[in-house]
């Protein structure tokens, strides 16, 4: 599709959502296997390009050249029937924080600031740095110059890694056809930190573990998932705490495996297990503990339907709760999908985009209230 | 002097006390930095292995600068990757391999030989075919200059039909546009306007 002045094209997004007159992002359709506790499927290729420095090592020179490689090949090497490309340093701190609750690109990616290194300039704050997205469905986003010249993703609904993993394969093999990969028979696919050498692939699974939290097991599975080398993290990844009970699980290691075989050990092995485990919690909490199990959910619902200002975290937090009573048909007037949206749309930057203007933190807290209210209202 | 684990000069001298009783050890840089980082999470492991922190009840431990060359590839030193983390070229994984190696092994539960996917193109260098990977990559990206040339040349007509408001040529030209197998790109809301490659 070509860009006309008189045809502005959409926000990133899949099927504009009339009643937010936004866009609505795919991997939180509440869909795909094991949807009442996968939220989403994620697998990230790191490569880079041979014969040119790291990013972080790179001139803005060298930035440029790669970022213009990369940008020209991706954009006419047919990766996707639409791609969106976004210049990064070119665009405004809103749009690229859109991008980073919508999980397309990395917060580090959206900020540019390199990590500093000994004996490179630091880097001004917008160094050259794009990325790609497939539209309308934002399955696909390839991050260039981010800690790596390439970084591939495909993110999917519900538990679908191995979908996620041919499809960003297929891509990868794709990119490859025009461009040079730095790559060792004996490290794999070189990459600029050396733990993700090797396959340079990171797998990740999003879940929804309400029930786990309340139980308190929640500390089990993370131990469980340290002891096999397996990363537990938040929402918003590295470093991000567990709001809304959101817990991202994945590889840490990718090196000596095949793909094949993290793509089993994780898809058919442990995270079922995982799965299993939450789905067994909420049983208990429903023939065990109901009315308390009632009781916070129904104090969620009311809160969120009434409350006049509230915070992101707390609204996450309520819905985690909403979304739960919803799955154990507790609620019936709310459905899931409205639930784990509403996830997205109380984020800080489309909070603003679905208002349609910049909010300073009170009038954030105002507006969230009024939007969830809004999608939350009785029948 | 030897390293007291392997043939390497020691580069790592530490002497600690312990009980009153004084432990020597003379280590070259690679077995160095294997010591007091098991069992440490992967994250610690690393930045503690890279910025040579001394573990919890620290040790007087006193270092020499390793005599490895510079990366030839980039010109990283050995030292500057410890302090950033990260790598500076991927020429940086042969000149520095026997330094990280060790350290790749820690990180990846042993690991020290890569399994799975190998790039197309290096596959078939392998098998004897590179002739063939080449050509197929040049002609993929001959194509695509085509396209891309062909593409500039009806913009530009558009936007002189479009200024010259001869409507129904532009219509015509822009049907070809999206004849011409290729994606331009919509411009988001709030992503500035930049000219086309
Ligand atoms: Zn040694
Ligand atoms: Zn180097």
């Amino acid at each position: 599709m070509v860009n006309r002045p008189d045809n502005p094209a959409p926000p990133p997004g899949g099927q504009p959502d009339p009643a937010a007159g936004f866009a609505v992002t795919e991997w939180l359709s509440d869909s795909g296997g094991s949807s009442d506790v996968v939220i989403s499927s994620r697998v990230r290729l790191a490569r880079n390009l041979a014969g040119h420095p790291f990013v972080h090592k790179a001139t803005r020179d060298e930035r440029e050249a790669v970022l213009q490689t990369c940008r020209d090949w991706i954009l006419s090497t047919k990766i996707s029937d639409r791609i969106m490309w976004v210049d990064l340093h070119e665009s405004p701190a809103i749009e690229r924080n859109l991008l980073v609750e919508r999980h397309l690109i990395s917060k580090q990616h959206a900020k540019g600031k390199p990590a500093p290194t000994a004996g490179t300039p630091v880097a001004a704050a917008e160094e050259p740095r794009g990325v790609a997205i497939s539209i309308p469905d934002e399955r696909l986003s390839i991050m260039v110059n981010e800690e790596d010249h390439l970084r591939v993703q495909m993110i999917r609904a519900g538990l679908a890694l191995d979908t996620c993993l041919e499809a960003a394969s297929a891509i990868d093999d794709k990119i490859e056809a025009g461009l040079d990969y730095a790559f060792s028979p004996k490290f794999g696919y070189l990459t600029a930190c050396p733990t993700n050498v090797g396959t340079g692939m990171r797998m990740s699974v999003m879940l929804h573990l309400p029930a786990l939290k309340i139980t308190g097991d929640i500390d089990k599975v993370k131990r469980a998932a340290t002891d096999m080398n397996l990363a537990v993290r938040g929402f918003f990844g590295e470093g991000s705490d567990a709001v809304g009970d959101l817990y991202q699980i994945s590889n840490q290691t990718t090196l000596g495996k095949p793909e094949g075989a993290v793509l089993t050990d994780l898809q058919d092995a442990i995270i079922p297990e995982v799965v299993q485990y939450e789905r067994v919690a909420r049983r208990n909490l429903m023939s065990k503990r109901r009315v308390a199990l009632e009781d916070q959910v129904y104090r969620a619902l009311g809160c969120l339907r009434h409350a006049r200002m509230i915070g992101a975290d707390e609204a996450m937090q309520l819905l985690s709760l909403v979304r739960l009573g919803v799955v154990l048909g507790l609620i019936d007037e709310v459905n899931a999908k409205a639930a784990s949206l509403l996830w997205l749309l109380v984020q800080p930057a489309h909070l603003q985009r679905v208002v349609g203007r910049e909010l300073d933190q009170e009038h954030r807290r105002i507006e969230r209230a009024t939007l969830i209210r809004d999608r939350l209202r009785g029948t | 002097m030897k390293c007291d684990r392997c043939d390497n000069d020691a580069t790592v001298h530490e002497v600690t006390v312990r009980n009153g009783v004084k432990v020597e050890k003379h280590l070259c840089e690679a077995c160095a930095a294997g010591e007091g980082i098991a069992g440490a999470s992967l994250g610690e492991l690393l930045t503690k292995f890279m910025t040579q922190e001394a573990e919890v009840g620290a040790k007087p431990k006193q270092v020499h600068k390793p005599r490895v060359a510079a990366c030839p590839g980039c010109g990283f030193t050995f030292d500057q990757f410890r302090q950033a983390g990260l790598l500076g070229c991927p020429a940086c994984y042969k000149a520095f391999e026997t330094l990280l190696t060790p350290l790749i092994e820690r990180a990846h539960e042993g690991a020290t030989q890569h399994a799975g996917k190998v790039p197309k193109r290096i596959a078939a260098r392998a098998a004897g075919r590179e002739e063939e990977a080449a050509t197929e990559a040049a002609l993929a990206r001959a194509q695509i200059r085509e396209r891309q040339e062909r593409l500039k040349v009806l913009q530009r007509q558009l936007d002189e039909a479009v200024r010259g408001e001869q409507y129904e040529l532009a219509a015509r030209l822009r049907d070809q546009i999206r004849k011409v197998d290729i994606t331009i790109i919509p411009k988001p809301k709030g992503v500035q306007e930049r000219s086309e490659p």
